[in-house]
Protein backbone atom coordinates (compact mmCIF):
# COMPACT_ATOMS: atom_id res chain seq x y z
CA UNK A 1 0.00 0.00 0.00
CA UNK A 2 1.07 3.44 -1.25
CA UNK A 3 1.91 6.27 1.67
CA UNK A 4 -1.02 8.42 2.55
CA UNK A 5 1.11 11.41 0.36
CA UNK A 6 1.11 9.32 -2.74
CA UNK A 7 -2.24 8.18 -2.44
CA UNK A 8 -3.48 11.41 -1.53
CA UNK A 9 -1.17 13.03 -4.82
CA UNK A 10 -2.69 10.78 -7.48
CA UNK A 11 -6.13 11.16 -5.99
CA UNK A 12 -4.99 15.08 -6.72
CA UNK A 13 -4.10 14.37 -9.89
CA UNK A 14 -6.98 12.10 -10.81
CA UNK A 15 -9.29 15.05 -9.72
CA UNK A 16 -7.27 17.54 -11.96
CA UNK A 17 -7.80 14.71 -15.35
CA UNK A 18 -11.76 15.29 -14.47
CA UNK A 19 -11.97 18.51 -13.96
CA UNK A 20 -10.00 19.47 -17.05
CA UNK A 21 -12.29 16.46 -19.08
CA UNK A 22 -14.84 18.30 -17.98
CA UNK A 23 -14.11 21.40 -19.09
CA UNK A 24 -12.83 20.53 -22.32
CA UNK A 25 -16.29 19.10 -22.92
CA UNK A 26 -17.94 21.42 -21.98
CA UNK A 27 -16.48 23.77 -24.38
CA UNK A 28 -15.92 21.68 -27.03
CA UNK A 29 -17.31 23.25 -30.93
CA UNK A 30 -20.60 21.31 -31.09
CA UNK A 31 -20.89 20.08 -35.17
CA UNK A 32 -21.58 22.57 -37.74
CA UNK A 33 -24.61 25.06 -36.87
CA UNK A 34 -28.17 24.08 -37.90
CA UNK A 35 -28.64 27.36 -39.78
CA UNK A 36 -27.43 30.23 -40.20
CA UNK A 37 -26.83 32.55 -37.33
CA UNK A 38 -28.61 36.03 -37.34
CA UNK A 39 -26.44 39.50 -37.13
CA UNK A 40 -27.78 39.58 -34.15
CA UNK A 41 -26.80 36.48 -32.77
CA UNK A 42 -23.75 36.54 -33.72
CA UNK A 43 -23.04 40.29 -32.55
CA UNK A 44 -24.43 39.36 -29.13
CA UNK A 45 -22.45 36.07 -29.23
CA UNK A 46 -25.48 33.72 -28.80
CA UNK A 47 -24.74 31.09 -31.36
CA UNK A 48 -24.28 27.67 -30.33
CA UNK A 49 -20.97 27.78 -32.69
CA UNK A 50 -19.24 30.49 -30.09
CA UNK A 51 -19.10 27.82 -27.38
CA UNK A 52 -21.02 30.87 -24.99
CA UNK A 53 -17.62 32.20 -25.69
CA UNK A 54 -15.81 30.06 -23.49
CA UNK A 55 -12.15 28.96 -24.19
CA UNK A 56 -11.28 25.21 -23.56
CA UNK A 57 -8.55 24.07 -21.34
CA UNK A 58 -5.99 23.82 -24.32
CA UNK A 59 -6.69 27.56 -25.40
CA UNK A 60 -6.08 28.73 -21.99
CA UNK A 61 -2.92 26.76 -22.13
CA UNK A 62 -1.32 27.39 -25.29
CA UNK A 63 -2.14 31.31 -24.30
CA UNK A 64 -0.06 30.85 -21.05
CA UNK A 65 2.75 29.03 -23.12
CA UNK A 66 2.89 32.37 -25.11
CA UNK A 67 2.35 34.12 -22.12
CA UNK A 68 5.01 32.83 -19.69
CA UNK A 69 7.51 32.34 -22.59
CA UNK A 70 8.12 36.14 -22.61
CA UNK A 71 6.67 37.07 -19.16
CA UNK A 72 8.48 40.55 -18.88
CA UNK A 73 7.85 42.09 -22.04
CA UNK A 74 6.27 45.79 -22.39
CA UNK A 75 4.79 46.75 -25.60
CA UNK A 76 2.64 49.68 -24.08
CA UNK A 77 0.16 50.19 -21.51
CA UNK A 78 -2.02 47.28 -23.01
CA UNK A 79 0.50 45.11 -23.74
CA UNK A 80 2.62 44.24 -20.74
CA UNK A 81 4.18 40.37 -19.97
CA UNK A 82 2.11 38.91 -17.05
CA UNK A 83 5.13 38.59 -15.14
CA UNK A 84 5.46 42.61 -15.06
CA UNK A 85 1.84 42.73 -14.03
CA UNK A 86 2.49 40.46 -11.03
CA UNK A 87 5.76 42.70 -10.06
CA UNK A 88 3.61 45.69 -9.84
CA UNK A 89 1.20 44.31 -7.69
CA UNK A 90 3.48 42.32 -5.25
CA UNK A 91 5.97 45.50 -5.44
CA UNK A 92 2.36 47.51 -4.21
CA UNK A 93 1.76 44.77 -2.17
CA UNK A 94 5.31 44.76 -0.71
CA UNK A 95 5.16 48.48 -0.22
CA UNK A 96 1.43 48.71 1.83
CA UNK A 97 2.43 45.33 4.28
CA UNK A 98 5.78 46.63 5.02
CA UNK A 99 4.00 50.44 5.92
CA UNK A 100 1.18 48.65 7.65
CA UNK A 101 4.14 46.20 9.95
CA UNK A 102 6.10 49.56 10.33
CA UNK A 103 2.92 51.10 12.28
CA UNK A 104 1.06 48.26 13.30
CA UNK A 105 4.03 46.42 15.28
CA UNK A 106 5.04 49.33 17.68
CA UNK A 107 1.72 50.06 18.22
CA UNK A 108 0.39 46.72 18.95
CA UNK A 109 3.47 46.35 21.31
CA UNK A 110 2.51 49.70 23.14
CA UNK A 111 -1.69 48.40 23.14
CA UNK A 112 -0.01 44.88 24.41
CA UNK A 113 1.77 46.42 27.56
CA UNK A 114 -0.87 49.22 28.71
CA UNK A 115 -4.58 47.51 29.29
CA UNK A 116 -5.62 51.28 29.60
CA UNK A 117 -3.89 52.01 26.19
CA UNK A 118 -6.02 48.79 25.00
CA UNK A 119 -9.27 49.92 26.50
CA UNK A 120 -8.81 53.58 24.71
CA UNK A 121 -8.21 52.05 21.54
CA UNK A 122 -10.37 49.26 20.99
CA UNK A 123 -13.28 51.56 19.87
CA UNK A 124 -11.92 52.61 17.06
CA UNK A 125 -10.03 49.52 16.35
CA UNK A 126 -13.35 47.50 16.51
CA UNK A 127 -14.86 50.49 14.38
CA UNK A 128 -11.93 50.91 11.64
CA UNK A 129 -11.71 47.10 11.10
CA UNK A 130 -14.59 46.03 9.41
CA UNK A 131 -15.01 48.60 6.88
CA UNK A 132 -13.51 47.00 3.18
CA UNK A 133 -10.55 48.90 2.24
CA UNK A 134 -11.60 49.80 -0.90
CA UNK A 135 -14.14 52.35 0.90
CA UNK A 136 -11.24 54.20 1.70
CA UNK A 137 -10.23 54.63 -2.17
CA UNK A 138 -11.97 57.72 -2.98
CA UNK A 139 -10.77 59.40 0.30
CA UNK A 140 -7.07 58.04 -1.21
CA UNK A 141 -7.36 59.41 -4.37
CA UNK A 142 -9.00 63.23 -3.08
CA UNK A 143 -5.99 63.39 -0.56
CA UNK A 144 -3.56 61.87 -2.41
CA UNK A 145 -3.73 62.53 -5.97
CA UNK A 146 -2.03 59.90 -7.15
CA UNK A 147 -3.46 56.10 -8.29
CA UNK A 148 -0.45 53.88 -7.64
CA UNK A 149 0.02 55.62 -3.98
CA UNK A 150 -3.85 55.21 -3.08
CA UNK A 151 -3.40 52.05 -4.36
CA UNK A 152 -0.63 51.20 -1.72
CA UNK A 153 -2.77 53.36 1.00
CA UNK A 154 -5.81 51.01 0.44
CA UNK A 155 -2.80 47.57 0.97
CA UNK A 156 -1.55 49.53 4.02
CA UNK A 157 -5.17 49.79 5.28
CA UNK A 158 -6.17 46.94 4.60
CA UNK A 159 -3.20 44.94 6.59
CA UNK A 160 -2.66 47.10 9.14
CA UNK A 161 -5.40 45.94 11.50
CA UNK A 162 -4.64 41.82 11.99
CA UNK A 163 -1.01 42.58 12.54
CA UNK A 164 -2.40 45.59 15.32
CA UNK A 165 -4.47 42.97 16.82
CA UNK A 166 -2.31 39.88 16.60
CA UNK A 167 0.62 41.80 18.25
CA UNK A 168 -1.64 43.44 21.10
CA UNK A 169 -2.58 39.84 21.78
CA UNK A 170 0.96 38.19 21.82
CA UNK A 171 2.59 41.18 23.12
CA UNK A 172 -0.74 40.99 26.31
CA UNK A 173 -0.14 37.22 26.85
CA UNK A 174 3.68 36.90 27.75
CA UNK A 175 3.95 34.62 30.40
CA UNK A 176 4.79 36.88 34.13
CA UNK A 177 7.38 34.24 34.28
CA UNK A 178 9.84 35.09 31.75
CA UNK A 179 8.89 38.95 32.53
CA UNK A 180 9.79 38.11 36.00
CA UNK A 181 13.31 36.41 34.35
CA UNK A 182 13.78 39.81 32.66
CA UNK A 183 13.01 41.88 35.88
CA UNK A 184 14.88 39.74 38.30
CA UNK A 185 17.82 40.43 35.35
CA UNK A 186 17.20 43.87 35.86
CA UNK A 187 17.15 44.19 32.01
CA UNK A 188 16.01 47.95 30.48
CA UNK A 189 12.35 48.01 29.25
CA UNK A 190 13.92 47.99 25.87
CA UNK A 191 15.94 44.98 26.18
CA UNK A 192 13.55 42.85 27.49
CA UNK A 193 10.92 44.06 24.72
CA UNK A 194 13.65 42.74 21.98
CA UNK A 195 14.97 39.95 23.56
CA UNK A 196 11.81 38.91 25.81
CA UNK A 197 8.56 39.91 24.67
CA UNK A 198 9.35 40.02 20.65
CA UNK A 199 10.40 36.27 20.47
CA UNK A 200 7.65 35.31 22.68
CA UNK A 201 5.12 36.86 20.89
CA UNK A 202 6.50 36.56 17.48
CA UNK A 203 4.57 33.73 16.51
CA UNK A 204 1.27 35.55 17.57
CA UNK A 205 2.50 38.84 15.15
CA UNK A 206 3.85 36.41 11.92
CA UNK A 207 -0.05 34.83 11.96
CA UNK A 208 -0.92 38.46 11.94
CA UNK A 209 1.18 39.10 9.18
CA UNK A 210 0.05 35.94 7.34
CA UNK A 211 -3.59 37.11 7.35
CA UNK A 212 -2.91 40.27 6.68
CA UNK A 213 -0.83 39.71 3.65
CA UNK A 214 -3.70 37.02 2.46
CA UNK A 215 -5.46 39.93 2.61
CA UNK A 216 -3.67 42.54 0.80
CA UNK A 217 -3.56 39.86 -2.15
CA UNK A 218 -7.33 39.92 -2.11
CA UNK A 219 -7.70 43.77 -1.99
CA UNK A 220 -4.88 44.71 -4.49
CA UNK A 221 -7.15 42.75 -7.52
CA UNK A 222 -9.76 45.01 -6.70
CA UNK A 223 -7.70 48.02 -6.51
CA UNK A 224 -6.06 47.59 -9.56
CA UNK A 225 -9.10 47.02 -11.46
CA UNK A 226 -10.14 50.80 -9.79
CA UNK A 227 -7.04 52.49 -10.44
CA UNK A 228 -5.96 50.89 -14.04
CA UNK A 229 -2.27 51.55 -15.90
CA UNK A 230 -0.67 48.51 -14.02
CA UNK A 231 -1.06 45.44 -12.20
CA UNK A 232 -2.40 42.06 -12.26
CA UNK A 233 -5.87 43.80 -11.47
CA UNK A 234 -5.54 46.00 -14.24
CA UNK A 235 -4.90 43.33 -16.69
CA UNK A 236 -7.71 41.40 -15.78
CA UNK A 237 -9.98 44.09 -16.40
CA UNK A 238 -8.15 44.94 -18.93
CA UNK A 239 -8.61 41.78 -20.57
CA UNK A 240 -12.51 41.41 -19.83
CA UNK A 241 -12.83 44.88 -22.03
CA UNK A 242 -10.76 42.78 -24.82
CA UNK A 243 -13.04 40.02 -23.96
CA UNK A 244 -9.79 37.77 -24.11
CA UNK A 245 -11.74 35.28 -22.04
CA UNK A 246 -8.53 33.03 -21.67
CA UNK A 247 -6.62 35.54 -20.45
CA UNK A 248 -8.51 36.25 -17.67
CA UNK A 249 -8.43 32.41 -16.95
CA UNK A 250 -4.93 32.50 -17.12
CA UNK A 251 -4.08 35.66 -14.94
CA UNK A 252 -7.00 33.99 -12.44
CA UNK A 253 -4.53 31.16 -12.05
CA UNK A 254 -1.61 33.48 -11.70
CA UNK A 255 -3.06 34.93 -9.34
CA UNK A 256 -3.59 31.85 -7.29
CA UNK A 257 -0.37 30.73 -7.62
CA UNK A 258 1.24 34.16 -6.37
CA UNK A 259 -0.87 34.56 -3.52
CA UNK A 260 -0.40 31.21 -2.68
CA UNK A 261 3.66 31.61 -2.71
CA UNK A 262 3.27 34.89 -0.70
CA UNK A 263 1.67 32.79 2.02
CA UNK A 264 3.89 30.10 1.57
CA UNK A 265 7.12 32.63 2.67
CA UNK A 266 5.11 33.93 5.74
CA UNK A 267 4.43 30.37 6.73
CA UNK A 268 8.28 29.45 6.56
CA UNK A 269 8.97 32.53 8.69
CA UNK A 270 6.27 31.32 11.47
CA UNK A 271 8.00 28.20 11.11
CA UNK A 272 11.17 29.16 12.19
CA UNK A 273 9.91 31.42 14.74
CA UNK A 274 7.97 29.28 16.38
CA UNK A 275 8.73 27.64 19.58
CA UNK A 276 7.69 24.72 21.88
CA UNK A 277 6.74 25.20 25.12
CA UNK B 1 26.71 48.57 60.78
CA UNK B 2 24.48 45.91 60.76
CA UNK B 3 25.66 42.69 62.58
CA UNK B 4 23.40 39.91 60.15
CA UNK B 5 24.01 39.61 56.29
CA UNK B 6 20.01 39.61 55.79
CA UNK B 7 18.20 41.40 57.98
CA UNK B 8 14.27 41.56 57.19
CA UNK B 9 12.13 43.62 59.65
CA UNK B 10 8.85 43.99 60.63
CA UNK B 11 7.94 42.49 56.86
CA UNK B 12 3.90 42.97 56.16
CA UNK B 13 1.86 42.23 52.92
CA UNK B 14 -1.35 43.29 52.85
CA UNK B 15 -3.94 42.81 49.44
CA UNK B 16 -6.67 44.78 48.92
CA UNK B 17 -10.13 43.70 49.20
CA UNK B 18 -13.09 44.31 46.74
CA UNK B 19 -15.54 46.80 48.37
CA UNK B 20 -15.77 48.67 51.46
CA UNK B 21 -13.74 45.09 52.98
CA UNK B 22 -10.81 45.86 55.24
CA UNK B 23 -7.32 44.87 53.12
CA UNK B 24 -6.15 41.13 53.78
CA UNK B 25 -2.91 40.96 55.86
CA UNK B 26 -1.50 37.81 54.58
CA UNK B 27 1.71 38.29 56.85
CA UNK B 28 2.87 41.01 59.30
CA UNK B 29 5.37 41.17 61.95
CA UNK B 30 7.67 38.96 59.89
CA UNK B 31 11.47 39.14 61.24
CA UNK B 32 14.47 37.16 60.95
CA UNK B 33 17.89 37.40 59.80
CA UNK B 34 20.00 35.32 57.38
CA UNK B 35 23.91 34.85 57.58
CA UNK B 36 26.26 34.34 54.58
CA UNK B 37 26.72 30.92 53.12
CA UNK B 38 23.18 29.82 55.04
CA UNK B 39 20.69 27.68 53.82
CA UNK B 40 17.17 28.71 55.22
CA UNK B 41 14.12 26.61 54.32
CA UNK B 42 10.48 28.65 54.84
CA UNK B 43 7.77 25.85 55.62
CA UNK B 44 4.19 26.72 55.84
CA UNK B 45 0.65 25.67 54.98
CA UNK B 46 -0.22 27.41 51.33
CA UNK B 47 -1.79 30.82 51.80
CA UNK B 48 0.61 31.62 54.24
CA UNK B 49 2.27 34.17 52.18
CA UNK B 50 5.75 32.27 51.87
CA UNK B 51 6.24 33.02 48.03
CA UNK B 52 4.60 36.18 48.79
CA UNK B 53 7.96 37.00 51.05
CA UNK B 54 10.00 35.49 48.60
CA UNK B 55 8.80 37.34 45.34
CA UNK B 56 9.32 40.68 48.01
CA UNK B 57 12.73 39.46 48.63
CA UNK B 58 13.03 39.26 45.08
CA UNK B 59 11.79 42.10 43.92
CA UNK B 60 8.80 41.08 41.90
CA UNK B 61 6.11 42.44 44.68
CA UNK B 62 6.18 45.05 47.09
CA UNK B 63 5.48 44.82 51.10
CA UNK B 64 3.21 46.74 52.49
CA UNK B 65 5.23 47.79 55.80
CA UNK B 66 8.58 46.91 56.90
CA UNK B 67 12.26 46.58 55.36
CA UNK B 68 14.68 43.99 53.48
CA UNK B 69 18.20 44.91 54.65
CA UNK B 70 20.96 43.10 52.61
CA UNK B 71 24.33 43.21 53.26
CA UNK B 72 23.83 46.67 55.13
CA UNK B 73 21.71 48.13 53.03
CA UNK B 74 17.87 48.51 52.64
CA UNK B 75 16.54 46.49 48.91
CA UNK B 76 13.94 47.21 46.92
CA UNK B 77 12.80 46.47 43.43
CA UNK B 78 14.54 43.35 41.60
CA UNK B 79 18.47 42.99 40.89
CA UNK B 80 21.09 41.03 40.04
CA UNK B 81 22.54 40.36 43.06
CA UNK B 82 19.34 38.30 43.79
CA UNK B 83 18.56 34.81 41.56
CA UNK B 84 15.54 33.50 41.69
CA UNK B 85 14.48 29.86 40.83
CA UNK B 86 10.84 29.36 39.72
CA UNK B 87 8.61 26.54 40.84
CA UNK B 88 8.43 25.83 37.10
CA UNK B 89 11.51 26.52 35.78
CA UNK B 90 10.82 29.68 33.73
CA UNK B 91 13.20 29.28 30.94
CA UNK B 92 12.93 30.96 27.78
CA UNK B 93 11.19 28.30 25.35
CA UNK B 94 12.87 29.95 22.62
CA UNK B 95 16.40 29.96 23.76
CA UNK B 96 18.65 26.75 24.05
CA UNK B 97 20.13 25.10 27.66
CA UNK B 98 22.77 27.06 26.66
CA UNK B 99 21.06 30.12 25.52
CA UNK B 100 18.89 30.70 28.73
CA UNK B 101 22.16 30.50 31.00
CA UNK B 102 23.94 33.09 28.70
CA UNK B 103 20.77 35.43 28.28
CA UNK B 104 20.96 35.60 32.57
CA UNK B 105 25.29 35.71 32.37
CA UNK B 106 24.84 37.97 29.25
CA UNK B 107 22.64 40.69 31.22
CA UNK B 108 25.13 40.07 34.52
CA UNK B 109 28.52 41.15 32.96
CA UNK B 110 27.68 43.30 30.26
CA UNK B 111 30.57 43.75 29.62
CA UNK B 112 32.25 40.04 29.38
CA UNK B 113 33.58 38.74 25.70
CA UNK B 114 30.92 36.41 23.66
CA UNK B 115 33.74 33.59 24.67
CA UNK B 116 33.87 34.56 28.71
CA UNK B 117 30.16 34.29 28.62
CA UNK B 118 29.93 31.20 26.73
CA UNK B 119 32.58 29.27 28.68
CA UNK B 120 31.27 30.49 31.85
CA UNK B 121 27.73 29.13 31.13
CA UNK B 122 28.97 25.88 29.95
CA UNK B 123 30.78 24.85 33.19
CA UNK B 124 27.49 25.66 34.66
CA UNK B 125 25.97 23.58 33.13
CA UNK B 126 28.30 20.85 33.44
CA UNK B 127 28.45 21.25 36.77
CA UNK B 128 24.57 20.21 36.70
CA UNK B 129 25.18 17.39 34.61
CA UNK B 130 23.72 18.89 31.07
CA UNK B 131 27.38 19.16 29.13
CA UNK B 132 26.16 17.58 25.88
CA UNK B 133 22.60 18.74 26.14
CA UNK B 134 23.35 22.49 25.70
CA UNK B 135 21.75 23.19 22.93
CA UNK B 136 18.53 21.34 23.35
CA UNK B 137 15.28 23.08 23.50
CA UNK B 138 13.96 23.22 26.77
CA UNK B 139 10.85 21.11 25.22
CA UNK B 140 13.23 18.71 24.21
CA UNK B 141 14.01 18.36 27.70
CA UNK B 142 12.79 16.01 30.54
CA UNK B 143 11.11 18.05 33.81
CA UNK B 144 13.88 17.69 36.15
CA UNK B 145 16.59 18.53 33.11
CA UNK B 146 14.54 21.69 32.46
CA UNK B 147 14.86 22.47 36.61
CA UNK B 148 18.57 21.72 36.18
CA UNK B 149 18.88 24.55 33.31
CA UNK B 150 16.58 26.76 35.88
CA UNK B 151 19.19 25.49 38.80
CA UNK B 152 22.22 26.41 36.55
CA UNK B 153 20.83 29.33 35.76
CA UNK B 154 20.24 30.71 38.72
CA UNK B 155 23.70 29.36 40.28
CA UNK B 156 25.64 30.74 36.95
CA UNK B 157 24.90 35.03 37.76
CA UNK B 158 26.71 34.55 41.42
CA UNK B 159 24.04 35.92 43.21
CA UNK B 160 24.29 37.45 46.59
CA UNK B 161 21.24 35.40 47.70
CA UNK B 162 19.46 32.33 45.71
CA UNK B 163 15.31 32.36 45.98
CA UNK B 164 13.87 29.22 45.37
CA UNK B 165 10.22 28.54 45.34
CA UNK B 166 9.04 25.22 45.53
CA UNK B 167 12.04 24.57 42.94
CA UNK B 168 10.78 20.65 43.17
CA UNK B 169 7.41 20.87 43.32
CA UNK B 170 6.37 19.86 40.12
CA UNK B 171 8.81 16.81 39.51
CA UNK B 172 8.81 13.22 40.23
CA UNK B 173 9.84 12.06 43.65
CA UNK B 174 12.63 9.96 41.72
CA UNK B 175 13.93 12.77 39.65
CA UNK B 176 13.47 15.08 43.16
CA UNK B 177 15.82 13.25 45.18
CA UNK B 178 18.71 13.08 42.15
CA UNK B 179 18.35 16.65 41.76
CA UNK B 180 18.28 17.22 45.57
CA UNK B 181 21.60 15.29 45.96
CA UNK B 182 22.99 17.78 43.23
CA UNK B 183 21.60 20.53 45.00
CA UNK B 184 23.42 19.58 48.13
CA UNK B 185 26.42 18.96 46.17
CA UNK B 186 26.58 22.06 44.25
CA UNK B 187 25.63 24.32 47.52
CA UNK B 188 28.23 22.14 49.45
CA UNK B 189 31.02 23.52 46.61
CA UNK B 190 29.86 27.08 46.61
CA UNK B 191 28.58 28.18 50.02
CA UNK B 192 25.76 30.07 48.40
CA UNK B 193 23.47 31.70 50.80
CA UNK B 194 20.23 30.17 49.48
CA UNK B 195 16.55 31.18 51.08
CA UNK B 196 14.28 27.83 49.69
CA UNK B 197 10.35 27.40 50.17
CA UNK B 198 9.37 24.12 50.53
CA UNK B 199 6.26 22.03 51.32
CA UNK B 200 8.74 18.73 51.75
CA UNK B 201 9.70 18.15 55.48
CA UNK B 202 12.58 15.93 54.48
CA UNK B 203 13.53 17.81 52.06
CA UNK B 204 13.89 20.93 54.36
CA UNK B 205 15.53 18.96 56.88
CA UNK B 206 17.95 17.09 53.87
CA UNK B 207 19.18 20.70 52.97
CA UNK B 208 18.49 23.79 55.45
CA UNK B 209 20.89 25.33 58.44
CA UNK B 210 17.92 26.36 59.67
CA UNK B 211 14.12 25.73 58.89
CA UNK B 212 11.07 28.92 59.42
CA UNK B 213 8.20 27.78 60.62
CA UNK B 214 5.18 29.56 59.39
CA UNK B 215 1.63 30.02 60.90
CA UNK B 216 -1.25 29.87 58.92
CA UNK B 217 -2.36 32.85 56.83
CA UNK B 218 -4.15 35.30 56.83
CA UNK B 219 -2.08 37.53 59.89
CA UNK B 220 0.51 34.36 59.43
CA UNK B 221 4.25 35.36 61.38
CA UNK B 222 7.34 33.27 61.08
CA UNK B 223 6.58 31.54 64.67
CA UNK B 224 9.60 29.54 64.94
CA UNK B 225 13.26 29.35 63.44
CA UNK B 226 14.39 25.82 64.21
CA UNK B 227 18.51 25.05 64.26
CA UNK B 228 19.26 21.72 62.27
CA UNK B 229 22.69 20.58 62.86
CA UNK B 230 22.63 16.83 61.36
CA UNK B 231 26.68 16.96 60.35
CA UNK B 232 27.29 17.87 56.50
CA UNK B 233 28.08 16.67 54.01
CA UNK B 234 24.32 15.24 54.50
CA UNK B 235 23.34 11.76 52.35
CA UNK B 236 20.23 11.36 51.49
CA UNK B 237 20.20 7.27 51.18
CA UNK B 238 21.46 7.54 54.93
CA UNK B 239 20.30 10.93 56.68
CA UNK B 240 16.72 9.16 58.09
CA UNK B 241 19.00 6.85 60.00
CA UNK B 242 20.28 9.77 61.85
CA UNK B 243 19.91 9.38 65.34
CA UNK B 244 18.84 12.92 65.52
CA UNK B 245 16.75 12.51 62.24
CA UNK B 246 13.15 11.65 64.10
CA UNK B 247 13.41 14.44 66.53
CA UNK B 248 13.76 17.35 64.09
CA UNK B 249 10.84 15.24 61.29
CA UNK B 250 8.63 15.59 64.76
CA UNK B 251 9.13 18.46 65.63
CA UNK B 252 8.16 19.95 62.09
CA UNK B 253 5.70 17.63 61.60
CA UNK B 254 4.26 18.87 65.08
CA UNK B 255 3.71 22.21 64.39
CA UNK B 256 2.77 21.83 60.79
CA UNK B 257 -0.62 19.73 62.22
CA UNK B 258 -1.43 21.56 65.54
CA UNK B 259 0.75 24.45 66.03
CA UNK B 260 0.46 26.27 63.04
CA UNK B 261 -2.61 26.73 63.27
CA UNK B 262 -3.37 27.33 67.23
CA UNK B 263 -0.44 29.88 66.72
CA UNK B 264 -2.38 31.72 64.00
CA UNK B 265 -1.83 35.17 64.64
CA UNK B 266 -1.03 34.77 68.45
CA UNK B 267 2.50 34.82 68.11
CA UNK B 268 5.29 37.31 67.57
CA UNK B 269 5.21 41.58 67.51
CA UNK B 270 6.64 44.55 65.97
CA UNK B 271 10.99 43.72 65.92
CA UNK B 272 10.27 40.28 67.69
CA UNK B 273 12.52 37.60 66.23
CA UNK B 274 11.05 34.19 65.79
CA UNK B 275 11.64 32.08 68.63
CA UNK B 276 14.89 29.70 68.20
CA UNK B 277 14.65 26.46 68.78
CA UNK B 278 17.14 23.52 68.48
CA UNK B 279 14.69 20.26 68.91
CA UNK B 280 17.84 17.64 69.47
CA UNK B 281 18.60 19.83 72.22
CA UNK B 282 15.42 20.49 73.71
CA UNK B 283 16.16 24.32 73.64
CA UNK B 284 13.19 26.92 72.97
CA UNK B 285 10.98 24.13 72.24
CA UNK B 286 7.36 24.71 73.36
CA UNK B 287 4.85 22.98 75.44
CA UNK B 288 3.32 19.46 74.08
CA UNK B 289 0.45 20.46 73.06
CA UNK B 290 1.52 24.11 71.37
CA UNK B 291 0.08 26.07 74.11
CA UNK B 292 1.27 29.84 72.46
CA UNK B 293 4.07 31.55 74.62
CA UNK B 294 4.64 34.63 73.48
CA UNK B 295 8.26 34.88 73.54
CA UNK B 296 10.38 36.66 71.80
CA UNK B 297 13.43 34.68 70.40
CA UNK B 298 16.93 36.16 71.27
CA UNK B 299 17.75 35.58 67.91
Amino acid sequence: MAGLKTRAAILSVLFLVVFLGAWQLATAPPGAPERELTEYEIMMGLGAGSGAGMPAPTEVFSLAWEELSRPFHDSGPNDKGIGLQLLYSVGRVLAGFALAVVVAVPIGFLIGMSPVLNNALNPYIQVLKPISPLAWMPLALFTIKDAATSAIFVIFICSIWPMLVNTAFGVASVKRDWLNVARTLELSSIRTALFVILPAAAPTILTGMRISIGISWLVIVAAEMLVGGTGIGYYVWNEWNNLDIAAVIFAIIMIGIVGMLLDAVLAQAGHFLRYQE
Amino acid sequence: MSLHFIEVENLARAFPQPGRQPPLKVFEHVNFTIEKGEFICVIGHSGCGKSTILNILAGLDAASDGAFVMDGKEVSGPSRDRGVIFQNHSLLPWLSALGNVSFAVRARWPEWSRRQVREHSLSYLKMVGLAGAEHKKPSELSGGMRQRVGIARAFAIEPKLLLMDEPFGALDALTRGVIQDELLEIWGRTHQTVFMITHDVDEAILLADRVMLMTNGPDARIAESVVIDIPRPRDRSAIHQHPEYYTIRNHLVDFLITRSKSLQGRVGGPGQQPRSVNPVRGTGVPDRGGTPRVVGGTG
